[in-house]
C-alpha cells in the first residue's frame, strides 16, 4: 500500500515506550450530521478544529468531495479525514472511469471501510458518507475501525448526542429539501452551542436526484466576533530592531530572470504544450 | 522525558496584511531548560516570496527543511519555474497574500488572519487574537507581528532569545533582527 | 465532583504496546475536577477590576452558562452589600466556593471582633494562610484578591493553590491564562514597546508603564476575554466584571460567544 512512510516508526515507538506522549494532531472534535429526504440527502458540519482545548481553525471545511454526487462529512483526526477522503475520491473516480458507470455510494462506503479496517483504527477517520447514485439515495456512517451503519438520519463526532437529540425530537419520515436542510442545520447548531468540541459556523451540502450538488459553505454564521473595544495599531518604530536586510526584485534579477505575468491567460500561451488533436 | 515537540523549544508566527504577509520566529535552541544556542532561525526560504517556518524537534526541523529544499529544487528543475506558496501554481497567477499552517501529520489550516506554532502557541494565539486586525500595511504589520511574537515568547520558558521577522511584499522582502529579552 | 474510578497501576518503563494487563487493579480516589473558565484582574491608581467568564465545564460539556467566579468578601448581608474586598477563584469550582465561604466568614468575624473592616493586605495574608493550611490536600484553585489599599490605590494579589502570593498590577488565571497574560504584559505594562525616535540602537527608550484610566482598562478586559473566547473552548457565555472604587463595588455583565 503506497502512501504511508514508516521510516520514523522504530524511533517513535522506542520514544513512546520511554513515556514520550504521542503528538497532538489537530482533531475535529466535531458535530457532523446527515439526513435523507424525499428526493435526496443533506449532510452538514460545524467548522471548528481543535488541538486540545485550543481552537486551531475557526472556519475549517469538514465536508469533503468524493464524487460529484457523493460527499463525505468527517470527524476525528483532521488529517486522516482529509487524506482518506482524497484517496477514496481518487479511487472512486478511477473505478467509475474503468466501469463507465456513475459511482455508487455503497461502493465508496465499502472502499472506505476496507481501507479503515486494514489500519485497525489507527487512521482516526469517522465519516458520514452521503450521495445519490443510480440505485437511489444513500446515507452511511463509517467508524475508524471499519464498522458501518445505514440509517435515515445520522450524527457523529463529539457533538453527536446533542445533534441526535434534535433529530430524535424533530425528524419526520416525509421531509422535503428545505425541511431537511433546516433540520440538519438545527442539529449542527445544537452541537455548536452544547458541545465544546464544536463551534463557529454551519456548512451544508445538498445532494439531490437529477440536480447539481449544492455546497452551502457557511450556510449559517451564528458566532461572528464583534468589534473590538480598543484599537491595537502600534505607532511605527515601537519595536526595537538591531539590523535589517532588504531583498528587492532588482537585486534578485542579478541571479535569476524574473517575469511578472498578469492574470491574462493569453500571455502564457507561448509556454503551452503542443498537443496533437 | 518530555514530548519531542517541547525538547528544543521555539515559536513561529505568520500574519496576513494588505498586499503583504509577514512571518517571524524566535532564535532559541535548547535542550529542555538549558539554552544551547541563541542563533537558530526557524524560517527557511524556498522561492523569491515563499517562506516556511518550522518548529518542534530541532533534528526534524533540519530534516524537513532539507528534504523540502530538495523537493523544491527538483520541482524548479522539472517545471523550469519557481514554486508558489499556495498550489502548484499557474504561470500568470495573480499575486495575493497567502499563509497556511500544518499540524505534524499534514492537516492544513487555511487561515485568513494568522498562523501560530511552537511551544509558545497558546501565548501566540492570545497575543495575535488581541493585536491583529485586517488590512495592515507592511510597516504596521511588522510592528504587530513583532509585538505579538516578543510578548508571547517572554511568557514561554522554552522560546525567545531574540527574533527574526520577514515582511514579504510584492517586489521586496525585508528581513529584520529584533531586540528581545535574552533570558 | 467526586469520582471513583478504576485505575491501572502504572509500570515504570515498559514497551508501550506490550503492557501487561495482569497487574493488580487499584481503586483510585479522584476528588478534583477542572471546571475550566478564566479570570483576570487589573489595577489602576484609584480602582481595581476583577473579571471572569461565567461558563462552568466538565470535559466537552457545559455544566452551566451562568456560574460567577468573582465574589464580594465580607459584606454586610448575603448580597455582599458593604464589602470592600473581592475574590476571584478559578479551577475546581467546589473548592472555589468552599474557599470563598471560608474567607467571607473570616473577614466578617474580623469586623465583628475588631469593629473595623479588614484591610486588603491583612486579608491577603489571611488567604495565604488558609490556602497553606491545606498544603497536602489543597484547594484546587487559582485565586486573585482585589481591593483598595490604605492609600486608596488599587491592590491586587494573586495566589497559587498552596498560598504563595504576590501583589501585582495585573494577572490572568485559569484555562486561558496563557493566552491572556502575554497580551496584558504588552498592553498594561507596555512590555517590548519602545518610544519611537527616542534614540539610536540601545539608547532607544522603553515605554514606561503607568496606571491606566478606568475606561481603558475596561476596554482591555473585554478585548482580552473576547480574544480568549475565540481560541479557548472552555471560555465563554458571559463576562462578569467587578469594579472596586472608593465609592463601592460595581458589578456588570456582558454577553460573550456561546459556542
Amino acid at each position: 500500500m503506497p502512501g504511508f512512510d514508516f521510516s520514523n516508526y522504530n524511533r517513535n515507538a522506542a520514544l513512546h515506550a520511554r513515556g514520550v506522549p504521542l503528538p497532538k494532531a489537530t482533531s475535529t472534535g466535531t458535530t457532523i450530521v446527515g439526513c435523507i429526504y424525499d428526493n435526496g440527502v443533506v449532510i452538514a458540519a460545524d467548522t471548528r478544529a481543535t488541538s486540545g482545548p485550543i481552537v486551531a481553525d475557526k472556519n475549517c471545511e469538514k465536508l469533503h468531495y468524493i464524487a460529484p454526487k457523493i460527499w463525505c462529512a468527517g470527524a476525528g483526526t483532521a488529517a486522516d479525514t482529509e487524506f482518506t477522503t482524497a484517496l477514496i475520491s481518487s479511487n472512486v473516480e478511477l473505478h467509475s472511469l474503468s466501469t463507465g458507470r456513475d459511482p455508487r455510494v455503497i461502493t465508496c462506503m465499502t472502499m472506505l471501510k476496507q481501507h479503515l479496517f486494514r489500519y485497525q483504527g489507527h487512521i482516526g477517520a469517522y465519516l458520514v458518507v452521503a450521495g445519490v447514485d443510480p440505485t437511489g439515495v444513500g446515507l452511511y456512517t463509517v467508524h475508524a475501525h471499519g464498522s458501518t451503519d445505514k440509517l435515515p438520519y445520522v450524527t457523529m463526532g463529539s457533538g453527536s448526542l446533542a445533534a441526535m437529540s434534535v433529530f430524535e425530537s424533530m425528524w419526520q419520515p416525509d421531509l422535503n429539501k428545505e425541511g431537511a436542510i433546516a433540520l440538519c442545520s438545527e442539529a449542527i447548531k445544537a452541537g455548536i452551542f452544547n458541545d465544546l468540541g464544536s463551534g463557529s459556523n454551519v456548512d451544508v451540502c445538498v445532494i439531490e436526484k437529477d440536480k447539481p450538488t449544492q455546497l452551502l459553505r457557511n450556510y449559517e454564521k451564528p458566532n461572528e466576533r464583534g468589534l473590538k473595544e480598543r484599537n491595537y495599531r502600534f505607532p511605527r518604530g515601537t519595536t526595537a530592531w538591531l539590523n535589517q536586510k532588504v531583498i528587492s526584485k532588482e537585486d534578485m534579477k542579478k541571479y535569476v530572470t524574473i517575469e511578472t505575468l498578469s492574470g491574462d491567460d493569453n500571455l502564457a500561451a507561448g509556454e503551452k504544450m503542443e498537443v496533437d488533436v | 522525558m518530555g514530548s519531542p515537540f517541547d525538547i528544543n523549544g521555539g515559536a513561529c508566527v505568520a500574519m496576513v496584511g494588505k498586499d503583504c504577509v509577514a512571518i517571524a520566529c524566535d532564535l532559541r535552541l535548547g535542550m529542555q531548560a538549558l539554552t544551547i544556542s541563541n542563533n537558530f532561525p526557524k524560517i527557511f526560504n524556498y522561492a523569491p516570496s515563499t517562506y516556511l517556518g518550522l518548529t518542534g524537534l530541532a533534528t526534524d526541523v533540519n530534516t524537513v527543511s532539507d528534504l523540502f529544499r530538495y523537493k523544491v529544487n527538483m520541482y524548479r528543475l522539472r517545471e523550469e519555474r519557481h514554486i508558489s506558496p499556495s498550489d502548484p501554481g499557474q504561470p500568470g497567477q495573480l499575486i495575493v497574500p497567502f499563509i497556511c499552517g500544518f499540524d505534524s501529520i499534514g492537516c492544513i489550516d487555511f487561515a485568513k488572519d494568522f498562523i501560530v506554532s511552537g511551544t509558545a502557541s497558546d501565548q501566540l494565539f492570545g497575543t495575535c487574537e488581541g493585536l491583529w486586525e485586517p488590512d495592515l500595511g507592511p510597516e504596521d504589520l511588522f510592528e504587530t507581528i513583532s509585538q505579538a511574537l516578543l510578548s508571547a515568547v517572554d511568557r514561554d520558558a522554552l522560546s525567545g532569545w531574540g527574533a527574526q521577522v520577514y515582511i514579504i511584499e510584492k517586489d521586496k522582502v525585508t528581513q529584520r533582527l529584533l531586540k528581545g529579552r535574552q533570558d | 465532583m467526586t469520582s471513583l474510578m478504576d485505575h491501572q497501576a502504572r509500570e515504570t518503563v515498559g514497551y508501550s504496546f506490550s503492557e501487561s494487563t495482569a497487574g493488580v487493579k487499584q481503586h483510585g480516589f479522584y476528588p478534583y475536577t477542572d471546571n475550566g473558565g478564566s479570570t483576570l484582574g487589573i489595577t489602576g491608581s484609584d480602582f481595581a477590576i476583577l473579571a471572569g467568564d461565567t461558563r462552568s465545564t466538565s470535559g466537552y460539556n457545559i455544566n452551566s452558562r451562568m456560574v460567577p467566579k468573582v465574589f464580594k468578601i465580607g459584606g454586610d448581608d448575603e448580597t455582599g452589600e458593604g464589602a470592600t474586598i473581592v475574590l476571584s477563584v478559578v479551577g475546581f469550582a467546589a473548592d472555589g466556593n468552599a474557599l470563598k465561604e471560608r474567607l467571607d466568614t473570616v473577614v466578617k468575624m474580623y469586623k465583628y471582633q475588631h469593629g473595623k473592616p479588614m484591610s486588603v493586605s491583612a486579608c491577603a495574608q489571611r488567604l495565604s494562610t488558609i490556602l497553606y493550611q491545606k498544603r497536602f490536600f489543597p484547594y484546587y484553585v487559582h485565586a486573585i484578591l482585589a481591593g483598595l489599599d490604605e492609600e486608596g490605590k488599587g491592590a491586587l494579589y494573586s495566589y497559587d493553590p498552596v498560598g504563595s502570593y504576590e501583589r501585582e498590577q495585573c494577572r490572568a488565571a485559569g484555562a486561558a491564562a496563557s493566552l491572556i497574560m502575554p497580551f496584558l504584559d504588552n498592553q498594561v505594562n507596555f512590555k517590548n514597546q519602545y518610544i519611537p525616535g527616542s534614540g539610536e540602537g540601545h539608547a532607544l527608550a522603553a515605554k514606561k508603564p503607568e496606571p491606566l484610566p478606568l475606561e481603558t482598562v475596561k476596554g482591555l478586559v473585554r478585548d482580552a476575554f473576547t480574544s480568549a473566547v475565540e481560541r479557548h473552548i472552555e471560555v465563554g457565555d458571559n463576562l462578569q466584571m467587578v469594579i472596586i472604587t472608593k465609592d463601592g463595588i460595581e458589578e456588570v455583565y456582558h454577553p460573550l460567544k456561546k459556542d
